[in-house]
């Protein structure tokens, strides 16, 4: 036997029957005041928690599968982008910018990618340009050697943290191995129009000539509202103090470990007494 | 009915003046204060919501019979992320220059209210291609008070017109002119929508309250 249920206009009492009843029990209307409800029989209840919990699942599950696709597909794409873009930055700060081909000129100019540590010590030959940014500490320091016209530079990787996000850069000095060569500086998410101004040459410019390392081997090389040492200090961005501390933070910390290492390629002399000093010292840890 | 019928045209039109999504409905005044700093990231940003309310409220329209009352928002969320984050991959992928200059402007598209506010307002009404419309209208208007904003704040805080130094050229500089640094800060991207705001309200009266 088929249920139908019969709505009262006047009131809103649901009935439940073969067929509508003759006055209402709440509002005591006659029976012509009740409308049957038809329930649909096809289509779903889009309503219903079950048809809520499977939708979401499916729509989830969809998109899911969607963007790992087309991530994977496109991760080689990418990758290359990001390879060529590292070593477009590495070219920038050599001053070699709106390069047509960056990978040719790279292959061209960078002729050896060392491993270094905080000790001056030499832990690979090659690999550096692999290094990831969260890998890199006191022993494992990656380094850019290039050949501009038969004059070797030294490019140094920094990494630091500005006001929104993260701040990164390359410094280039020639073979006195603290004259800066050239400078480049990027930044994830700075503020356009004043913390992004790292990121331009009228900031940048500013850097080739100063040095890096004073008298005691510290660094010296600083970002300053108020530049006092022409040797040493680079102006900084202005409006963006936050930044241009970032920048000078960064500069501090990044650039101090590679001090040893650039020496040592001042005075070949010393770097070879230096290692089996070392390899000595090993030795005894070892024995002991 | 056609494809360019009366009200598809009113879809069209209205949000670029009329319903303007920054200056009358008053949606994405965040990032209309975020990216205007210059002209470029304010015209690029224009174009990918332009693209991304466009494609969101014709998927949105395509399901909306579908979708749950109760949980539609988060449905919409969903789909907006996803496009979101595929059109990011893809520019990684073949405009890598373009995608670092947006930088995190693309991640902010997801929180722009003119998405979900066109989605809920008009996508769950209406059939795929008036969303269409609808979306490429609201998206062209809201990147035009970019446009117009971006224009002032770049030429008087940074005297420069797409990186291009046109006051130094000028020779404004050499009789004394400086840069307003106000222009550079969120703030000046407030007054210069309010003076929008009181330009087209006093041209149309049937906006004043």
């Amino acid at each position: 036997m088929a249920t139908n249920k019969y709505v009262c206009k006047v009131c809103g009492y649901t009935h439940e029957g073969s067929e509508a009843p003759s006055v209402c029990p709440l509002c005591k209307a006659g029976a012509s005041e009740f409308e049957a409800v038809k329930e649909k029989k096809k289509g779903i209840n889009t309503n219903s928690d079950v048809y809520a919990i499977i939708y979401s699942a499916v729509v989830v599950v969809i998109v899911a599968f969607l963007l790992a696709a087309v991530s994977s597909a496109l991760k080689p794409r990418q990758d290359a982008n990001i390879e060529l873009d590292k070593k477009k930055q590495i070219l920038a700060s050599l001053n070699e910018k709106n390069l047509a081909d960056a990978a040719a000129t790279y292959d061209a100019l960078i002729v050896a990618d060392p491993i270094v540590d905080a000790q001056g010590n030499v832990v690979a030959e090659r690999g550096g340009f692999e290094v990831a940014n969260d890998a890199v500490n006191e022993n494992n320091l990656p380094l850019y050697v290039a050949k501009i016209d038969g004059a070797t530079k030294y490019i140094l990787p920094m990494t630091g943290n500005g006001l929104w996000g993260g701040i990164w850069g390359y410094l280039a000095v020639n073979d006195d191995c603290n004259t800066i060569y050239g400078v480049y500086f990027s930044h994830a998410s700075e503020t356009p129009g004043l913390g992004a101004e790292i990121a331009s040459d009228k900031f940048q410019g500013r850097f080739p000539g100063k040095k890096v390392y004073n008298e005691n081997g510290a660094v010296g090389l600083s970002v300053e509202k108020k530049s006092s040492d022409a040797d040493y200090h680079v102006d900084a961005v202005s409006g963006a103090t936050i930044t241009s501390n970032g920048v000078r933070e960064m500069l501090k910390l990044k650039l101090a470990p590679y001090y040893k290492y650039l020496v040592n390629q001042l005075q070949p002399a010393v770097q070879e007494n230096v290692e089996p000093a070392a390899t000595d010292a090993a030795q005894e840890t070892v024995e002991e | 009915m056609g494809l360019f019928s009366k009200k598809n045209k009113e879809a069209f039109n209205t949000p670029l003046f009329k319903e303007n999504p920054v200056t009358v409905q008053v949606l994405g005044i965040c990032s209309a204060l975020a990216v205007t700093s210059k002209l470029e990231p304010a015209i690029v940003m224009g174009l990918s919501v332009t693209i991304i309310v466009a494609m969101a409220n014709v998927i949105i329209s395509l399901i909306r019979k579908t979708i749950p009352m109760r949980i539609r928002i988060i449905v919409q969320l969903v789909v907006v992320a996803a496009l979101v984050t595929l059109v990011s991959e893809v520019l990684k992928a073949f405009a890598y220059d373009v995608s670092v200059q947006l930088s995190v402007y693309i991640g902010l598209i997801i929180t722009n209210c003119i998405l979900m506010g066109r989605l809920e307002a008009f996508a769950m009404q209406n059939g795929p291609w008036a969303s269409f419309l609808d979306g490429i209208g609201n998206g062209l208007g809201y990147a035009m008070i970019l446009i117009i904003v971006a224009f002032f704040r770049e030429l008087f805080g940074s005297g420069t017109l797409f990186n291009y130094p046109v006051v130094e050229k000028l020779g404004l500089y050499d009789c004394g002119y400086l840069n307003n640094g106000l222009m550079l800060m969120t703030p000046a991207a407030f007054i210069l929508i309010a003076c929008i705001v009181w330009y087209q309200r006093a041209k149309d009266k049937s906006l004043q309250e």
